[in-house]
């Protein structure tokens, strides 16, 4: 037997930035047909890496190695020409042209006088698509597609040339489970052919289910790769963040209060029909279900961002009518929405500002902002929530992941809501953080604020919900106290097997 | 039936079917209460309204391809008068006394010569500073115009020649020269949009410009080419007009970009860039022509006309946006 070689291998790579060591002499080889998870914390040096492999950024010192060439890799155009191929978190593609278009996006087969040979691209077409077995055509435009089939356009790509690396980049953030599967097939077969894969993801069950080997940075440095199958997630971990994570489940120890909401029959056309629940102060209630499920949907109706067929919403025991959002900051109902950076902050704007951004009409002296009670709020909420900025004319974009998330709490809390609507509470923030926000979301049900929670991670819903709602397919299948839920009951239930089914 | 297609047919047909009603409308109510008795659909007038179409058309069709790349040329006007000032102080030119008639030929290319580098300008300044091409021609809009004052002051440049406008004012099959160029400048945007890696390549930078950057086509140098065509249709669009007129004014082709743009948004491309085609553009084109023709036809004057393309401009942004929405749920705002 010949010795298999690497088909891409690190070796001590250094990038420094102004002030800051992104990569620290990170090293590591991915073999032919490994998966090969890359992980650790954000800012940890993941996305640098990818640069630096990427063309975008060039190490100071290290050597790359493609085979058995150290290459240089001046721009994306040369990675492509390589062989290394990136599957993107952030899609990039043209929506309005055809799924063939996007494939051969820049390589366009050619006839004479510059024409594009359409007859020779439906047939290349046809024969990757045929590859990875989707159910969509050549001639589709992208913008009509799902994003799971959006991102098979985009692996489609990556089989036009000959990969022989293929790094995706979180692709599951935004997948349903059954389009998980299909990937993780996709992602078998490239295996089958030699290829060799980054996968990089935050989530465990992920890694421990699909990936060969495991390798970890932590701030800039490379802490080691080990054998998935030698391992276990609370090992790796360790070596993320160094230090154990308590995730553990966490019952309440508190007193409930009062019902704060109350929602009884409520519909919105297909997303969800039916749904009755309610939420007391003190109380975590967790929303959990598959992408698609009807949960963010309940979320935006509360917040007025939908307008419901039927149903009635009630708020301290008054039925209210929530129309758009100014109505629910009235009503005190306030969402902490899924995309922080889109759709909760104004990153061009300082801390402050987003800070009091609900509120600032109601505080100005005269036509003036009042800047100085603003500070005020800012101040009392930075130290309530601990929120890490030098000062409050740091801009939210270049917070972390975490600070981002308790801005954009702690400019609810400051409105004094009656209920507080977190909507993936963690997505795309770093382990370390994530515990922090968990237990700052305890902390503020043991202060009497009624929270509801809608998340996609099962130990996130586990571990902060004092009562666990599954859905699918825009029903309640079954409310769950936390002493009673089980993992199997709660996969079950949002499978649409067992629970009770709704009447 | 896919999904979509029902709003797509309804918007690729929407501009046709306005032009329809407006035939209807305007013979109806032309019928009642014009002062001339001639009918509005009258051959004749048919064929004038594509001759005058033309000028405001051929650069339109310039405009569907800077626009579907995702910029925009606010200079067309003023290239348009430059070009023009070319071709007739050209002719006059001592160098060109000998040539008689041949001078035209020689006038001509000079004139599309000059559109087509002005073009090209904007273009290299886009692509090499980054600017947005808004401010770019913004500033060569009056950069240029200003060029046209400097020349003859307040004055027309003129020059007729007999040759020339016996040309232009001729009919083949009926069509008019200016139709024809219309025609078939649609024609060849048409070919270049649809048919060419650059054309698709065009509507891919329009898109999604990163993801363009990102598979290695050349965003800059596809700009730059698109911005010298726009030049190059704008000199053509003067070139075809003043060979009849003989006579330029400073101020001629002002607020062409404007009416240029409405036409190209009428016709269904996205002012972000990345759909739109020049058919609908024609459409566009034709539909502004009838509504001016029209209402002129029952009586109005310039200033209704300017109130109703404007109202129904944003009718249709209205409508576009309610179709594109229907079928996705929509999130209010």
């Amino acid at each position: 037997m010949t010795s298999v070689k690497p088909v891409l291998r690190l070796d001590g790579i250094v990038k420094t930035f102004p002030g800051v060591r992104a990569l620290d002499g990170v090293s590591f080889s991915v073999m032919p047909g490994e998966v090969h998870a890359l992980m650790g914390e954000n800012g940890a040096g993941k996305s640098t890496l990818m640069k630096v492999l990427g063309g975008v950024h060039q190490p100071d010192s290290g050597a790359i190695h493609i085979g058995e060439e150290v290459v240089a890799i001046a721009d994306p155009l040369e990675a492509k020409a390589k062989g290394i191929v990136f599957i993107h978190q952030e899609l990039s593609l043209a929506e309005e042209l055809s799924v063939a278009e996007n494939i051969y996006l820049g390589e366009l087969p050619r006839k004479s006088f510059g024409r594009v040979d359409w007859g020779k691209l439906a047939a290349e077409t046809d024969a990757i698509l045929k590859r990875l077995n989707v159910r969509f055509d050549a001639n589709d435009r992208v913008g009509d597609l799902s994003i799971a089939n959006q991102q098979m356009v985009e692996i489609a790509r990556a089989l036009t040339v000959e990969a022989k690396a293929v790094i995706f980049d979180e692709p599951t953030a935004s997948l349903t489970d059954a389009e998980k599967v299909v990937l993780f097939d996709v992602i078998a077969d490239l295996k089958a052919i030699g290829v060799g894969i980054i996968y990089i993801s935050h989530r465990m069950e992920e890694i421990f289910r699909i990936t060969d080997r495991i390798s970890i940075l932590r701030d800039g440095r490379y802490q080691g790769t080990v054998a998935t199958a030698e391992t276990t997630e609370e090992d790796v971990t360790r070596m993320m963040i160094g230090r154990n994570l308590d995730l553990s489940r966490n019952a309440s120890h508190h007193e409930m209060g009062e019902v704060a909401l109350e929602v009884r029959g409520l519909s919105c056309g297909d997303l969800f029909r039916d749904v009755s629940f309610e939420v007391r102060r003190g109380e975590v209630v967790g929303f959990y279900g598959l992408v698609g499920a009807g949960r963010t949907e309940i979320a935006e109706t509360l917040f007025g961002l939908r307008v419901p067929s039927a149903g009635q919403i009630f708020l301290d025991g008054e039925e209210v009518r929530i129309q758009s959002p100014a109505d629910a900051i009235a009503h005190g109902v306030s969402l902490v929405p899924e995309d922080r950076k889109g759709q909760g902050l104004v990153l061009g704007m300082n801390c402050r500002d987003n800070m009091t951004l609900p509120q600032v009409d109601e505080m100005k002296t005269g036509p003036f902002v009042a800047e100085g009670a603003e500070i005020a709020i800012f101040d009392e909420y930075r130290e309530r929530l601990d929120i890490r900025t030098p000062s409050w004319r740091q801009k939210a974009g270049n917070l972390s992941g975490g600070n981002q998330q308790k801005i954009v709490i702690g400019k609810w809390l400051s409105m004094n809501p009656r209920v507080l609507i977190v909507d993936e509470p963690t997505r795309g923030i770093d382990v370390g953080s994530k515990s922090e926000i968990h237990k700052l979301l305890r902390a503020l049900a043991a202060q009497g604020y009624a929270v509801m929670v809608i998340s996609s991670e099962m130990p996130e819903v586990l571990h902060v919900s004092d009562r666990i709602v599954a859905m699918y397919s825009g029903r309640i299948i079954r409310s769950f106290s936390s002493e009673e839920v089980t993992e199997d009951s709660l996969i079950q239930a949002i499978s649409g097997l067992g629970g009770d089914q709704a009447a | 039936m896919r999904p979509g297609a029902l709003s797509k047919a309804l918007k690729g047909g929407a501009i046709w079917g306005f032009i329809v009603l407006e035939l209807i409308f305007f013979s109806i109510a032309g019928e009642m209460v014009s002062l001339s008795d001639k009918a509005f659909m009258d051959w004749d007038n048919m064929l004038l309204l594509l001759k005058q179409s033309a000028p405001i058309g051929i650069i339109a069709m310039g405009m569907t391809l800077v626009m579907v790349n995702g910029n925009i040329d606010l200079s067309v006007g003023a290239i348009f008068a430059i070009a023009a000032i070319v071709l007739l102080d050209s002719m006059t030119w001592p160098i060109f006394a000998g040539l008689g008639d041949r001078a035209i030929p020689v006038a001509w290319l000079l004139a599309l010569a000059t559109g087509t580098a002005l073009g090209a300008l904007n273009g290299l300044i886009v692509w090499k500073t980054g600017v947005d091409a808004f401010i770019v021609t913004l500033g060569a809009m009056l950069g240029f115009r200003g060029f046209v004052f400097m020349f003859n002051g307040e004055n027309p440049t003129s020059h007729l020649n007999w040759t020339l406008v016996d040309f232009a004012e001729a009919q083949v099959l009926g069509l008019h020269t200016a139709t024809w160029f219309l025609l078939g400048a649609t024609l060849a945007v048409w070919f270049l949009m649809a048919r060419t890696v650059h054309g698709r390549n065009a509507y891919a930078i329009g898109d999604n410009r990163e993801a363009a950057v990102n598979a290695g086509i050349r965003v800059g140098r596809h700009m730059t080419i698109n911005f010298a065509i726009i030049g190059f249709l704008a000199a053509l669009s003067a070139v075809v007009f003043y060979s009849e007129s003989g006579s330029v004014n400073p101020n001629d082709g002002q607020l062409y970009e404007l009416w240029v743009i409405t036409a190209v948004v009428l016709g269904g491309t996205k002012i972000t860039g990345g759909a739109g085609n020049v058919i609908g553009t024609l459409g566009g084109v034709i539909a502004i022509q009838l509504l001016r023709k029209g209402l002129g036809h029952v009586g109005a004057d310039t200033s209704t006309v300017n109130l109703v393309i404007g109202l129904i401009l944003i009718a249709v942004l209205i409508l576009d946006r309610q179709l594109n929405v229907k079928g996705k749920e929509a999130l209010k705002i």
